[in-house]
């Protein structure tokens, strides 16, 4: 046991924990944050994506010690301020989900993506997003609204 | 849906979702429940039309809906109306669907309406969220329900306005006099918050389609704010006052095997970590996830194996093997004259494999007891006879079980068992805790009642003026669901051999289930695939092939509307150019698919490049979400045309995560382009399965007319594909 200091969502945290459990974990049962979704345990499936200072990793696979002194951002922190973030308006706009399991992950996956690639072209998102998995077979809408939140960005959207 | 205002998050008390602590509810709890438990209450039993699609079990001894209106709808004082509905929100959308048509025959705005799903203790009884039902079967006992209660208040607003009820309109919840603007009250006004007492001697008749001002128009989804912020809440996302224990449970390493020995001591030793050992269940619990997993993982048992002798080559000629006597399910002419008239009896047998539902969130159920009463929240699609399983299984009278579903991480007919849902609110009784449990992937792939393997064999052939005069078809294990062709043919017979899942004996050495379009999927690839034959055969396109043997005005118009829209030009197969098309009917829906595909002769990839579908269903509630629908459906069924296939050696399960098992991907997806044909004189139909019918069928015949390679089974994987080049 012991105690990590990080940022999560933009607010200092500190939890005493065995640094060796998964972030995904201590995220869902200690923070409360059930956003971070639980999809296959093994960063395959991207349901459980967060960003650790601005890069997406797969929270089941990485450890909160991994995380002392860093910025953690889960769906809960995108939206601020009472207003979405371009991304998720984006989703609600083009109807981007059906059951709406991997949605966070999504659209964690594809800000992350932007934030280091704001002129990706359509393939790129989509070579991106394939290390995203989505049952319902939302993904013709995932692809259009990642494309409009792309716009808005480069247009100055957060 | 194109709203392009922005978007302000409510506060967080207005989410009818947050169910951390107390449930929110829309209306005070006390009064409601007061007032749905007082007053005549009078049953009509409805048997759905299609009962027979899906098994006994699943539609929870028929119950029934409710004849009385105030078991699906209430309004409160604030002029709020809350519908309240057994089905649940699995993704496919009913949440808004259903709203759409309350407020429809109500009258009332669509955004005044609450919609609350599946919760045994709040909502009226429903069998189970499936085979596209919502809103073809439950739709209209909705709708009527509205209607009734609709007339009722117009009764009512007479007597308080005092003017003949003839003269009253409503919009918007308020009734007004025609006559006078002046004179007007509000449903809130007449009702306030309490129970329509009265009811009508006669059933007032639902909207024409003439009058429709909700039903037909596209409605953003209800869901979505919950669903892009994180606060849509899924069964394992519940926390219950004072938190829950996760629970993991050993599992057989393959089905019907049995125990022989077990050792807890070294998972006692982690601390915290509760052991628990009921009958033949081992469970550990502790309140963080990863530390169940290592106690977990610390369990050393033995078991003793009784595997069937069979594996995923060998399943064909298994099922053939273990087949009982078949049913006829159609026939017509005589087979006799028929082999008579055909110039070449084609004879070919197709093949399917078990398919894995899958859903991202695996199946999860929280449970907690209070006063003896047991709560399960659970991701299932079937809250009611879960309720009943769980009543039997800890011999509880029904008031002291409930059973609430928050939103559902996918189903497709793998949640209409709920197993889990029995192993948390059994954990929950024996620890007096709060218990949570969350399937890992590999439990999901072991559990999961799969989309049977399959056999169909068939035998046809064509006249001297091309038309099917032969149709000999044998299905076996797939089940009945889309089996009989919709062709014209003089002589024909369709049998059926062995269930299609669920209940009585069946040789597969695991559960099997309903899966999206369950059955129909696999006699589609089949007889489309044959249908293609044929015609290739005898040298004539496959869309002037079908339109010479039909005569079904519903298909003809969906094939016309697909080609049109694909920009089909005749030519017999194989041309070269990797397109094809295929037929179907499912959930008494009409849809024609026409795809493009592009063949790597060297790795035997299939690129899927572009989709058209003709969808034909009736009444289209909501185009918006029909539209969701069909692209959902064709790219799901990517998968198990392509790549999904469930490996296993006797009882063993070999898939174990989404390394070996390829769900479709992004990259996989083609352009879709789909059209919803308008028939607003036929009654809505089904919509969230119909377009994976014919996915299988559409690839295998484009993939024919691009390389000449014809592919009888599923997955039709690269190594399957470089096979199949290999003979052409």
């Amino acid at each position: 046991m012991r105690t990590v200091s990080f940022t999560l969502n933009g607010k200092p945290t500190r939890v005493t924990v065995d640094e060796k459990r998964m972030l995904l974990w201590v995220l869902r049962d200690d923070l409360g944050l059930t956003g971070t979704k639980f999809g296959c345990g093994q960063a395959i499936c991207g349901a459980c994506t967060v960003l650790v200072n601005n890069d997406a990793v797969r929270s089941c696979a990485t450890t909160v010690g991994d995380v002392e002194g860093k910025q953690v951002l889960t769906i809960e922190g995108l939206a601020r301020d009472g207003r979405l973030h371009a991304m998720q308006e984006a989703f609600v706009k083009h109807a981007a989900f059906q059951c709406g399991y991997c949605t966070p992950g999504m659209i964690l996956g594809a800000y992350a993506f932007l934030l280091k690639n704001p002129k990706a072209t359509r393939a790129e998102i989509i070579g991106q997003m394939d290390q995203h998995l989505c049952r319902c077979g939302a993904h013709v809408r995932v692809v259009q609204a990642v494309e409009t939140a792309a716009a808005a960005m480069k247009g100055g959207a957060r | 849906m194109n709203r392009d205002d922005d978007l302000i998050i409510p506060a967080e008390q207005d989410n009818e979702l947050v169910v951390d602590g107390p449930i929110a509810f829309p209306v005070d709890r006390r009064d409601f429940l007061k007032l749905t438990t007082t007053g005549l209450l009078v049953f009509f039993a409805i048997r759905p039309a299609n009962a027979l699609e899906e098994p006994e079990a699943a539609q929870g001894g028929r119950q029934g809906y409710p004849s009385d209106f105030n078991a699906y709808l209430h309004i409160g004082t604030d002029g709020r109306v809350t519908c309240l509905v057994g089905k649940v929100e699995l993704g496919q959308g009913p949440m808004t669907t259903l709203g759409q048509m309350l407020a429809e025959d109500l009258d009332v705005a669509v955004a005044s309406v609450d919609v609350v799903m599946g919760d045994t203790d709040l909502c009226p009884y429903d069998g189970g969220t499936f085979g596209s039902q919502s809103v073809r079967v439950f739709g209209p006992v909705l709708r009527q329900a509205a209607a009734e209660a609709r007339a009722v208040l117009v009764q009512l607003a007479a007597e308080r306005l005092q003017v003949p009820a003839e003269r009253l309109s409503v919009k918007a919840g308020v009734v007004s006099d025609t006559a006078d603007a002046k004179k007007s009250v509000t449903y809130a006004q007449l009702t306030e918050g309490r129970r329509i007492e009265r009811h009508l001697e006669t059933k007032p008749p639902v909207k024409s389609p003439k009058s429709f001002s909700v039903i037909g128009t596209p409605v953003a989804r209800r869901d979505a704010l919950e669903k892009v912020t994180g606060r849509a809440k899924y069964a394992g996302d519940i926390v219950p006052p004072g938190g829950a224990l996760h629970a993991r449970i050993l599992r057989p390493p393959a089905h019907g095997a049995t125990m022989t020995q077990v050792d807890t001591s070294a998972a006692e030793k982690i601390a915290g970590v509760q052991v628990i050992r009921d009958g033949d269940m081992i469970a550990v619990l502790h309140p963080h996830r990863d530390e169940a997993d290592k106690a977990l993982a610390l369990v050393k048992a033995q078991f003793a194996r009784n595997d069937p002798p069979v594996d995923d080559k060998t399943v064909f000629d298994y099922l053939l093997k273990n087949a009982p006597a078949g049913r006829t399910a159609a026939e017509g002419g005589s087979l006799a004259d028929g082999e008579r008239l055909v110039s070449e009896v084609i004879d070919h047998r197709y093949e399917d494999s078990y398919v894995a539902h899958a859903p991202i969130e695996t199946h999860s159920a929280v449970a907690a007891v209070e006063n003896g009463k047991v709560t399960i929240w659970a991701g299932t699609q079937t809250p009611f006879p879960l309720k009943n399983q769980v009543m039997q299984a800890l011999r509880l009278p029904a008031d002291k079980v409930r059973v609430i579903t928050p939103y559902v991480g996918g189903g497709f007919g793998g949640k209409s068992a709920s197993r889990q849902g029995v192993e948390a609110a059994r954990l929950a009784m024996l620890t007096g805790k709060p218990v949570r449990v969350v399937w890992s992937r590999e439990e999901e792939f072991f559990y999961d009642a799969f989309r049977a393997a399959a056999v169909i064999k068939i035998r046809s052939g064509v006249d001297a003026s091309k038309k099917i005069a032969l149709w000999d078809y044998t299905v076996y294990w797939a089940g009945e669901r889309g089996a009989a062709h919709f062709y014209n043919i003089a002589n024909h017979r369709t049998v059926s051999v062995g269930g299609g899942f669920g209940g009585g004996a069946s040789p597969h050495p695991f559960a099997t289930g309903a899966w999206r379009a369950p059955g129909n999927n696999t006699n589609a690839f089949a007889r489309e695939s044959q249908i293609d034959i044929m015609a290739a055969k005898a040298g004539v396109d496959p869309v002037e092939f079908r339109r010479n043997n039909l005569v079904d005005a519903r298909m003809l118009r969906v094939l016309e509307t697909a080609a049109k829209k694909f920009g089909w030009t005749p030519k017999a197969a194989p041309s070269g150019r990797g397109v094809g098309v295929a037929c179907s009917i499912d959930a008494g829906t009409y849809v024609c698919l026409m795809a493009e595909v592009a063949v790597d002769k060297a790795t035997g990839h299939v690129q899927v490049k572009r989709v058209a579908c003709a969808q034909e269903m009736g009444v289209v509630v909501n185009p918006e979400g029909a539209m969701q629908q069909i692209e959902g459906c064709i790219t799901m069924g990517l998968g198990y045309t392509l790549s999904e296939e469930v490996h296993f050696k006797g009882g063993e399960v070999l898939e174990r995560n989404f390394d070996t098992y390829e769900l479709p991907r992004f990259s996989w997806v083609p352009r879709i382009e789909a059209v919803i044909v308008d028939a607003p004189d036929i009654a809505a139909a089904g919509g969230g399965e119909p377009a994976i019918v014919p996915v299988g069928a559409v690839v295998a015949n484009a993939i024919f007319d691009a390389v000449g390679a014809r592919m009888y089974r599923m997955a039709m994987t690269p190594e399957r594909i470089k096979a199949a080049l290999g003979k052409t």
